[in-house]
C-alpha cells in the first residue's frame, strides 16, 4: 500500500515522540522545526521531575533514533507557508526553509568557524544569560549537530565583511548565496506539537523582573543550574556571581490571574520542587521558600517528591501569593512582601535570589499558524480541540491533530502520551480515508 | 586467527581531535600494530570523502575487519557500520575507538599524554576487532492480532483504535459489559455531559466493530510466550480459550477507596463518597431539595503517611457535584473542604472559578485540624476551621461527601506475575521510564494504559488508550522485529543451570530449559536487550555476549596491561 506521508509540526520532545512512533510505523514523516536543531524545551531543562534524570541525557538518544529514523526527514530552521486541502482528506504543504549559510551536508559540526566569529548575540539556548557568536550551534547536543548563521547580525551578509567562518572552513559548508527553499508535500495527516513560549513577565512590574538583578525566571534558573549552561552549573547570582546565601521561588506568576492570564501552567508546582531540591543539593546551607497558591502535585509520585523536598531537602512551602518584591536600598537584594495567611499578618523577607515561576503560554507562532492550517485557537491561544473530553488529540480540522503544551499545559509524560496517541489517530484517519 | 586484516581510520574532527592529539603519530602506531594491513588519518571520517575511503581501502586492501578512530559511537556508530556493509563486510566486523570524548576533550591541556593514550585506546580496538566474528541479527514475526485487557474507556479506546487501524483484537472483559468505572459516573466533568449518553455510543462501537472479538465475562488465566507471539489463556463459557496475539495492552483500571474508619463512613447514614453520590445523583433527584448543606471533604484517605499520593482527578470530581448540588438547590450551603484545589489546566481552573461563582464555598482545612461531623445517625451540622482565615466555623450540614482516591484493582498482583510485568507504589503498574515512555512496558510487546499505571481522568485514559495502540501497532505494521546482535548466549557445556541470570535479566529473556536431560538457561533473542547484567552475573562465565565475549574484553586489557 503506498501510504501518503504524514507532516509534524514543531521538533520538541512532543513532535519527536510523534515522528519516531509514525516512522515506525511505517509512515514517511516530514518534521519542520523553526529553530536549527531539534529538541524543544525540554533540552533546555536540567533535571525532569520526580526523578531528577538528567533532561538531555533521556532526550539526546530520542533526538538521535528521531534523526537516524530511516522514514523521517528532519526539516529544520523552516516554517509552513501554506496548507490546503488535497481533497482527498490530506492537505498540499509547502514548507519555506530558511537559509542557514551552511551547507548541513558538509558542515561537520567542528566549531572552528564558530571560534574566528567576531560577533557576539544574545544566547537564546541559555535564555540571555550569554553571549553566542553569528555563525553557532544552537547547543552542544544540537540535532543536527551542524552551524547556523544569524543573518541579522553576521556582518558579511549585512555588510559584504568578514567572511572569516568561509575562509576556516575546511568542510567548505559556508554558503552565502543560499536563498530560501521551498519544499512541497501532499501530507496524509498533520499533527501540530509546537509547544509554549515564556510569558513576558517584565510588564508586571511589581515582581521587579528586569529591574532587581537577581530576580530570575525559573528557565533561567534551569540554565544557571545545568552543568552545560553558561555557568558550569555554578548558581552566580546575575548581580555579583557570588553563590546566594538565601533563595525564593514565586509561583503562578501571571498565571491564574485575571489581568494576565486565567489557567495554570500545571507544571510549576514541580519544576519549581525540582528547582529548589537541585538548589539544596549543589547548596546545602540553602533553604529554598516556595511560595505558592496550591501545591498541585498530581502526576505520579509527585506528591512523594514535594513530602521529599520538605522532608529531606530543607525546602520551605508558604502558602501565599506574594503582592510585591522591591530592591533593598543597602543590599541590593530582592525582598518579598507577602501575607502570612498562617499569622494573618503582612510580612517581609529578603532574599539574595529569587525566582519566578511565570507562566507558560501557547507558541507565539499560533496567531500565524492558525492561519495557515485553518484550525482555531481557543481563548488562550491553545489550538482547540473541540471535544477534549473524548477526542482529547483531534483539531477542528479533519486530518489535523494536536499534542502537548500546544493544545494545553501539560507536562512531559502526558505530552509524550499524547504524541504517541495522535501517531495512533493518524493511521486511524489515513485508514479511513483510503 | 587465520588471515585478519585490519584496517584503521583515525579521524582528526578537524580541531576537536587533531588540536590536542598527534594524530599522524597515531597512525603511525597504528600500522606497526599486529594485523594491521592499512592505516590512514582523516580530516573529517564522517564525511562522504571519510566515508568513501573506507569503502575503497577495505576493497583495495581485502580488509575483512575495521577499527574507525574518532567521536562518540552515540551518533556515528551506525554509520561506519553502514559503510562496512555497503562495502561488502558484515557490519560487526566493525569497532569504534572514541577518542574525542574519552582522550581529547578531557585531556586538552595534557596534549602528549592524550597521544599516548589515543595510541593505546587504538591498540585496544585492534586487539578487540581480531575477535569479532560476522553475526546475523535475530528476525522474529509478529502476530497482527493484539490482547486488550480490561473494558473500561481506557481499554475500550486501545481496542476500537486498533481495530480501526485493521488488526484483530480481543477484548477481554471480566464483568458482564462494557464501561468500567464510566459507568457508576453521573455526569462528566468540565462539560457536565450525561454520562451514559457519551459512553454508550462508543460501547456500542466497540460490541459492533467486526474487528474487535469481545470475550466477556472473561477472566485472565494465563499468559505464554514474547513479542509476537503471545498465548493468551482466558476462562469464559465454561472453559478455558487461548488466544494468540503478537501485543498485550493491559487497561484493568482501578477501583474507589471505601473509605472504612474516616468520618464515620459505614457507620452514620448520609456519609457517603463521590461515587456513592454518583448513583444517588443517577437517580431520583428530589432529595436533594431538601437538604440544607453539604460538606465535601477531600484527601480523605490520601496526602497521608499511610498513601501518600494525590489521585489527580478528585478534586474536579467534587468540584462537579458540589456544582450540580448547589445547582440543584440554590438555598443549599454547599462546601468543598480542601487542602490544595488541583485545578490544573485551562478548562479545569475555569471549571473552579465558575463553581465559585455559582455560589460554591471552598475552604482551605489542615489535617491537623479536621472537620468535625455532629449528629448521631446522619449529620446535622458540621464543625470546621478554615485554615486561610484562622477561623471556626459551623454550618448546616445534612449529608457529608468523602472525597477518596482510586487505589489499584485487586487483581493487579495475579495480572503482573502471569505477564511477568511489575507493580511500583500503590501496586499500579509500573512503566518502562515514568517520563519518556509512560505507556510500555521494560518488557517488548506488553503495554499499559488508564488508571492500572496511576489514577487519571477520562480524558487522559483516552490519550493513554491511544498511546498504548500506537506503541502496539508499531510491531504489528510490518509484522517483524528485528534485534541488533549483541544479545547474550550460553555455552551449554558450562553451564550449571543455578537460575543466576533468570532472576538478574531484567526483560524476563532468560529461562532454565531441558535439553535431553541436560538443564540449561538459554536466552530467547528476541526479548533480550543486550545489556550484559547476565553476563556479569553467571557464577560460571557460561553466559556470552555477542561483540563482548570475556576473550574480547580481556585481550583488550592485556594489551593495554603490555602497553603500560
Amino acid at each position: 500500500m503506498d501510504k501518503k506521508p504524514v507532516l509534524v509540526v514543531g521538533g520538541g520532545i512532543a513532535g519527536i515522540q510523534a515522528s519516531i512512533d509514525l516512522g515506525s510505523m511505517g509512515y514517511k514523516v516530514y518534521l519542520v522545526e523553526k529553530t536549527a536543531a531539534i529538541g524543544g524545551r525540554m533540552a533546555q531543562l536540567d533535571k525532569t521531575f520526580p526523578t531528577n534524570d538528567c533532561s538531555i541525557c533521556i532526550l539526546a538518544p530520542k533526538m538521535i533514533e528521531c534523526a537516524r529514523h530511516e522514514n523521517v526527514e528532519l526539516v529544520t530552521y523552516a516554517e509552513l507557508q501554506e496548507v490546503e486541502p488535497d481533497g482527498s482528506g490530506g492537505y498540499k504543504v509547502k514548507i519555506l526553509r530558511k537559509p542557514r549559510y551552511v551547507d548541513i551536508d558538509k558542515c561537520t559540526g567542528c566549531e572552528e568557524c564558530i571560534e574566528k566569529c567576531p560577533i557576539k548575540a544574545d544566547n537564546e539556548f541559555n535564555q540571555k544569560l550569554d553571549k553566542r557568536k553569528a555563525i553557532y550551534i544552537p547547543f552542544a547536543q544540537a540535532v543536527p549537530r551542524k552551524a547556523v548563521i544569524d543573518a541579522d547580525i553576521c556582518r558579511y551578509i549585512t555588510q559584504q565583511k568578514c567572511g572569516l567562518c568561509k575562509k576556516v572552513c575546511q568542510a567548505e559548508a559556508i554558503d552565502f548565496d543560499q536563498k530560501e527553499e521551498i519544499l512541497e508535500i501532499d501530507a496524509g495527516a498533520v499533527v501540530l506539537a509546537t509547544g509554549f513560549d515564556l510569558y513576558d513577565i517584565s510588564a508586571m512590574r511589581e515582581y521587579g523582573y528586569g529591574q532587581i538583578k537577581d530576580v530570575i525566571t525559573a528557565m533561567q534558573f534551569e540554565r544557571l543550574i545545568c552543568a552545560s549552561g553558561p555557568s558550569h552549573g555554578h548558581l552566580e547570582r546575575p548581580s555579583d556571581g557570588e553563590i546566594p546565601k538565601s533563595l525564593a521561588f514565586i509561583q503562578c506568576v501571571g498565571s491564574r490571574d485575571q489581568i494576565n492570564n486565567p489557567y495554570c501552567s500545571s507544571v510549576c508546582c514541580m519544576h519549581a520542587t525540582k528547582e529548589a531540591i537541585l538548589a539544596n543539593e549543589h547548596y546545602p546551607h540553602l533553604k529554598p521558600h516556595i511560595f505558592y497558591t496550591d501545591m498541585r502535585a498530581v502526576g505520579k509520585r509527585f506528591q512523594d517528591y514535594v513530602t521529599r523536598a520538605h522532608d529531606q531537602y530543607n525546602v520551605e512551602y508558604v502558602r501565599s501569593r506574594p503582592s510585591k518584591i522591591v530592591e533593598d536600598e543597602e543590599t541590593g537584594n530582592p525582598v518579598i512582601y507577602y501575607e502570612d495567611t498562617v499569622s494573618q499578618t503582612v510580612k517581609k523577607k529578603e532574599f539574595e535570589m529569587v525566582v519566578l515561576c511565570q507562566a507558560l503560554i501557547p507558541s507565539v507562532s499560533h496567531q500565524e499558524l492558525a492561519k495557515v492550517l485553518g484550525v482555531s485557537l481557543d481563548s488562550c491561544g491553545f489550538i482547540t480541540v473541540p471535544d477534549k473530553l473524548f477526542n482529547p488529540v483531534d483539531t477542528d480540522k479533519e486530518g489535523i491533530f494536536a499534542c502537548g503544551f500546544c493544545q494545553s499545559p501539560q507536562d512531559i509524560p502526558d505530552s509524550v502520551v499524547q504524541a504517541s496517541g495522535c501517531a495512533a489517530r493518524v493511521a486511524e484517519y489515513l485508514a479511513e480515508v483510503s | 586467527m587465520a588471515d585478519v586484516r585490519v584496517g584503521v581510520f583515525i579521524c582528526h574532527c578537524g580541531t576537536n581531535i587533531g588540536g590536542v592529539v598527534d594524530v599522524p603519530s597515531v597512525v603511525e602506531y597504528a600500522r606497526a600494530l599486529p594485523n594491521v594491513i592499512y592505516a590512514e588519518n582523516n580530516l573529517y571520517t564522517c564525511s562522504e570523502g571519510g566515508l568513501a575511503s573506507i569503502r575503497e581501502k577495505i576493497a583495495e586492501h581485502n580488509l575483512n575487519r575495521v577499527v574507525v578512530a574518532a567521536c562518540t559511537p552515540r551518533t556515528h556508530e551506525p554509520l561506519f557500520k553502514n559503510t562496512c556493509e555497503d562495502a561488502g563486510l558484515n557490519r560487526y566486523l566493525f569497532e569504534f575507538v572514541n577518542i574525542r570524548e574519552h582522550c581529547s576533550w578531557i585531556h586538552m591541556h595534557a596534549k602528549d599524554d592524550a597521544t599516548e593514550k589515543a595510541k593505546q585506546l587504538v591498540a585496544m580496538g585492534v586487539a578487540k576487532v581480531q575477535w569479532l566474528q560476522p553475526q546475523q541479527e535475530y528476525e522474529g514475526d509478529v502476530l497482527k492480532a493484539s490482547a486488550v485487557i480490561g473494558g473500561g474507556i481506557a481499554g475500550m479506546t486501545s481496542a476500537l483504535s486498533l481495530a480501526n487501524q485493521g488488526y484483530e483484537v480481543h477484548l477481554i472483559e471480566r464483568e458482564k459489559e462494557l464501561g468500567g468505572l464510566v459507568k457508576s459516573v453521573n455526569r462528566l466533568f468540565p462539560t457536565n455531559v450525561d454520562a451514559d449518553k457519551v459512553i454508550t455510543p462508543i460501547i456500542e462501537k466497540a460490541k459492533a466493530n467486526k474487528n474487535i472479538r469481545l470475550h466477556m465475562p472473561a477472566e485472565l488465566k494465563d499468559v505464554k510466550g514474547f513479542i509476537g507471539d503471545f498465548d493468551v489463556t482466558i476462562y469464559e463459557n465454561g472453559a478455558d480459550n487461548v488466544i494468540k496475539v503478537g501485543t498485550i495492552i493491559v487497561a484493568t483500571g482501578a477501583q474507589e477507596l471505601k473509605p472504612d474508619g474516616f468520618y464515620n463512613y459505614g457507620k452514620m447514614d448520609n456519609v457517603v463518597t463521590q461515587l456513592d453520590l454518583e448513583g444517588k445523583l443517577k437517580q431520583d433527584k428530589k432529595w436533594i431539595d431538601d437538604l440544607a448543606g453539604v460538606t465535601m471533604i477531600n484527601c480523605v484517605g490520601c496526602r497521608i503517611p499511610e498513601r501518600t499520593y494525590c489521585s489527580r482527578f478528585c478534586c474536579i470530581t467534587a468540584i462537579k457535584n458540589a456544582w450540580i448540588l448547589r445547582e440543584a438547590n440554590p438555598k443549599a450551603k454547599v462546601v468543598v473542604l480542601h487542602r490544595d484545589l488541583m485545578a490544573y489546566g485551562v478548562e479545569f481552573e475555569e471549571y473552579y472559578r465558575k463553581a465559585m461563582e455559582a455560589g460554591v464555598l471552598f475552604l482551605r482545612y489542615n489535617l491537623d485540624k479536621p472537620p468535625q461531623i455532629i449528629g448521631k445517625e446522619k449529620p446535622e451540622k458540621i464543625k470546621i476551621h478554615d485554615e486561610l482565615t484562622d477561623s471556626h466555623l459551623e454550618l448546616p450540614c445534612d449529608m457529608v461527601v468523602l472525597t477518596t482516591p482510586l487505589v489499584s484493582a485487586r487483581d493487579n498482583e495475579a495480572v503482573s506475575k502471569m505477564l511477568k510485568v511489575p507493580l511500583g507504589d500503590g501496586m499500579f503498574f509500573l512503566e518502562a521510564h515514568l517520563k519518556l515512555r509512560p505507556v510500555e512496558f521494560a518488557t517488548d510487546g506488553v503495554y499499559v494504559a488508564g488508571s492500572a499505571r496511576w489514577p487519571v481522568d477520562i480524558t487522559e485514559s483516552i490519550s493513554q488508550g491511544y498511546a498504548a495502540a500506537a506503541k502496539a501497532a508499531i510491531p504489528m505494521s510490518s509484522g517483524k522485529i528485528k534485534v541488533e546482535a549483541i544479545t547474550s548466549f550460553v555455552n551449554i557445556g558450562e553451564c550449571i543451570a543455578c537460575g543466576t541470570c533468570v532472576l538478574a535479566c531484567p526483560f524476563n529473556a532468560i529461562s532454565v530449559v531441558d535439553t535431553d536431560g541436560k538443564m540449561h538457561a538459554q536466552v530467547n533473542e528476541a526479548m533480550c536487550k543486550g545489556c550484559g547484567t547476565c553476563v556479569a552475573t553467571c557464577p560460571s562465565g557460561a553466559i556470552q555476549q555477542k561483540g563482548c565475549t570475556d576473550q574480547q574484553i580481556l585481550c583488550m586489557i592485556e594489551t593495554l596491561a603490555g602497553g603500560l
